[in-house]
């Protein structure tokens, strides 16, 4: 008989009866508490609440709205605009989707797109991403090789310390474009000096957007730069050595050896970085305010919500930007329960 | 095939002296041990070889040419690591070919020698797997067979057997002699091991403090140690020790321990009458301390009273720790002896195979 084979605990019916004077220090534990199929719920029980009203309830309202009018009362098919294309219920999405672009030709297509906030979270995506990873990358091997390698690394992380607002003032600074003789812009001031014109840095269509990405770079690649650093300390000297004997140059020891055994953590920091920077908002908002073709999805969704008060049209470009992200999120999970699986 | 020549090398850590004035010529062919307790510098000077470290003063040769300033990949050596450094993303057959491929060598040439070598070391089976699925013993073979398709002047080992169990390193020990006899290179070895460093090498440089203290074959080194260190770090178990004085007693030389006195033999008391009342080390091997009832024939021995303390039993050996007076020390007697512990006895010393070192510079009296 199986039953026999159970210890004499587990077999005690129903505790709080007064069965047993000898009751062990498990029994005392209210059964509810004990191990079973209730328990685990009751831990995550005030977690579940929190997330759910913090986190699960504005996310479905956020749908809800996002298919209805400007205050959320009716759907949004009532707000189309009779002549006009339509898609119903999804009109909101129609406007988000296609309002910033001229369709009248593929050239005015393909103008339109890139000062769009598609075409400039495209434009921060690559560029952010490559420049946080890229030099983050480069310092981290070039700051391994320096005795002050604690003070380089400092300076460079630095940045993150500052908020972003903040930034965003001393880069508005640094671009600022005087109107008179005098630039107190550090650029342009660099420039005059040498006799060249000043630039109007934030306010050139096209040339503001690598401005401001420039400034995203600056912030973010001393998180690069330390997480990478990390994982570079985690190859073995002896590898490098070996590679060294073998007739590798330090360039080719870098891309053949370092670079492909720290590849994981690389994947790990891009995608980290793509979702930071489809996220991004507050460098754009302070220092252009979206304007001058510098617009992000993320200041789109700020400007619909809570400057033309059109909530319909808001959510619905924030879940297009949640839409977005997911494929990265999922990607970074898959990876990091790959590596604990690995442990 | 190159011969290797260290003169008057220094390498400083900051106020450290990690080499210290080391001079060593390696002939070519020759299979060379570095051998010393860790942190000698034995590690360092093989670095130093290789090119990973730079050398503070002097100059090293690899075939006669200077290498201070050549980058480790133009020296043409190949290095075994300690902890095998295999590349973890590459396959064993690219980790074996990686040398090779950035030499531009033609692929049917590298697939031929690490064809070649993979059967050598039999790892063939393993070509296609990744370095983290192999065992230890494995990454060992593929270490040195990643060495081996390079055909290198000169073969460097760092430590390569000591993270493997003690059978397998015998094994690998075997090996890597036979590897030395078919390939003709000249190999420098780097081990902590004397034991290692008796059973390969042609000849033996024993370093401590980062100074060369005696190089020579194992059979010689064994035989003659140059001085105190060396007599103490070659051999298992290690040499006795007694501290003690020559002194002369009735016309005859004879060395004072304190608790035992054992007169030196006539024929071998020559270079030790300039010695005569001064503080020494007398120095025997286990080996040549003896059970009484079993002394082997024609050897001059002396008796000395011993307390047995410890006896292990080998089957073909027996390890005696013996208590004379306040010193302590080992004998390996005959399997026949009948001392247990706690017996008193005694035991005669071969004085035809005895060392006395000087007490002050610890050199051999010879």
């Amino acid at each position: 008989m199986a039953s026999q084979d159970i210890p004499k605990v587990m077999k005690q019916p129903r505790l709080g009866r007064k069965t047993d004077e000898r009751k062990t220090a498990s029994q005392n534990v209210p059964k509810i508490m004990r191990q079973g199929n209730l328990a685990p719920w009751l831990y995550l029980l005030p977690a579940l609440l929190v997330m759910s009203f913090f986190i699960v309830y504005p996310m479905i309202n956020t749908v809800a709205l996002s298919f209805s009018n400007k205050d959320g009362t009716v759907s949004a098919a009532t707000t189309c605009i009779a002549g006009n294309p339509c898609w119903g219920v999804f009109e909101n999405y129609r406007y988000a989707l296609t309002s910033e672009f001229d369709f009248s030709s593929p050239v005015s297509f393909w103008n339109t797109f890139w000062k769009s906030s598609f075409g400039n979270n495209i434009k921060w995506m690559f560029l952010m991403t490559a420049g946080t990873v890229g030099i983050g990358l480069a310092f981290a091997v070039l700051a391994d090789r320096v005795k002050y390698e604690p003070l380089a690394k400092a300076v460079i992380f630095m940045p993150m310390a500052v908020s972003f607002v903040g930034a965003g003032i001393i880069w508005k600074f640094v671009y600022d474009y005087g109107t008179r003789q005098v630039q107190i812009g550090l650029l342009n001031s660099i420039i005059t000096a040498f006799g060249g014109d000043p630039v109007a840095w934030l306010s050139t269509p096209g040339l503001n957007t690598l401005m401001l990405i420039v400034v995203g770079i600056w912030i973010w690649t001393g998180f690069c730069m330390t997480i990478l650093s990390a994982s570079l300390k985690s190859v073995p000297d002896e590898i490098l050595e070996a590679a060294r004997v073998d007739g590798a140059s330090e360039w080719t020891v870098f891309w053949r050896i370092m670079v492909p055994i720290i590849t994981p953590t690389i994947l790990v920091v891009i995608t980290t970085m793509v979702i930071n920077v489809l996220k991004l908002f507050d460098i754009v908002y302070v220092m252009t305010g979206g304007n001058f073709g510098t617009n992000v999805i993320a200041n789109r969704m700020y400007t619909e919500m809570y400057k033309n008060f059109n909530a319909g049209r808001g959510t619905a470009v924030a879940v297009i930007l949640v839409l977005a992200i997911i494929p990265f999120i999922y990607y970074n999970i898959k990876r990091f329960l790959a590596q604990e699986a690995m442990r | 095939m190159a011969s290797v020549t260290y003169e008057n090398v220094y390498k400083r850590f900051g106020d450290m002296v990690a080499v210290d004035n080391l001079n060593i010529h390696v002939d070519d062919k020759e299979f060379l041990v570095l051998v010393g307790p860790s942190g000698c510098g034995k590690t360092t000077a093989l670095r130093l070889l290789a090119g990973l470290e730079e050398i503070s003063s002097g100059a090293i040769k690899i075939a006669d040419r200077v290498v201070n300033d050549v980058a480790p990949k133009d020296r043409d050596i190949a290095m075994v690591f300690q902890s095998y450094a295999l590349y973890p993303h590459l396959s064993i057959y690219d980790n074996m070919a990686f040398g090779l491929k950035l030499r531009k060598t033609p692929k049917e040439e590298i697939k031929r020698r690490v064809t070649e070598a993979a059967e050598v070391l039999g790892i063939q089976d393993l070509l296609t797997r990744k370095p983290r699925q192999l065992s230890g013993g494995q990454r060992q073979r593929v270490a040195v067979g990643r060495a081996i398709v390079r055909e290198p002047k000169v073969f460097l080992f760092d430590e390569p057997l000591s993270n493997l169990d003690a059978k397998l390193r015998v094994q690998m020990r075997a090996e890597i002699s036979k590897l030395h006899q078919r390939l003709q290179t000249t190999f420098i070895y780097v081990t902590h091991d004397q034991t290692e460093a008796m059973t390969m090498a042609t000849r033996i440089a024993v370093i401590n403090k980062g100074k060369l203290q005696q190089i020579d074959t194992p059979q010689n080194l064994y035989d003659h140690p140059g001085n105190l260190f060396v007599a103490g770090f070659i051999g298992s178990p290690a040499m006795n020790f007694f501290p003690g004085k020559l002194r002369k007693d009735n016309g005859r030389l004879v060395v004072d321990a304190g608790d035992f006195v054992v007169p030196i033999p006539e024929k071998k008391a020559g270079p030790y009458k300039a010695h005569a009342d001064k503080n020494i080390t007398f120095g025997i091997r286990p080996e040549n301390i003896h059970d009484e009832n079993f002394v082997p024939l024609n050897i001059d021995v002396e008796k000395v009273a011993v307390k047995v303390d410890v006896t292990e039993l080998m089957g073909n050996e027996i390890f005696l720790y013996l208590i004379s007076g306040k010193n302590t020390f080992v004998a390996r007697v005959d399997p026949r002896s009948s001392l247990r512990v706690g017996q008193q006895a005694h035991v005669m010393f071969d004085m035809d195979n005895f060392h006395i070192f000087d007490a002050e510079t610890e050199e051999t009296i010879r």
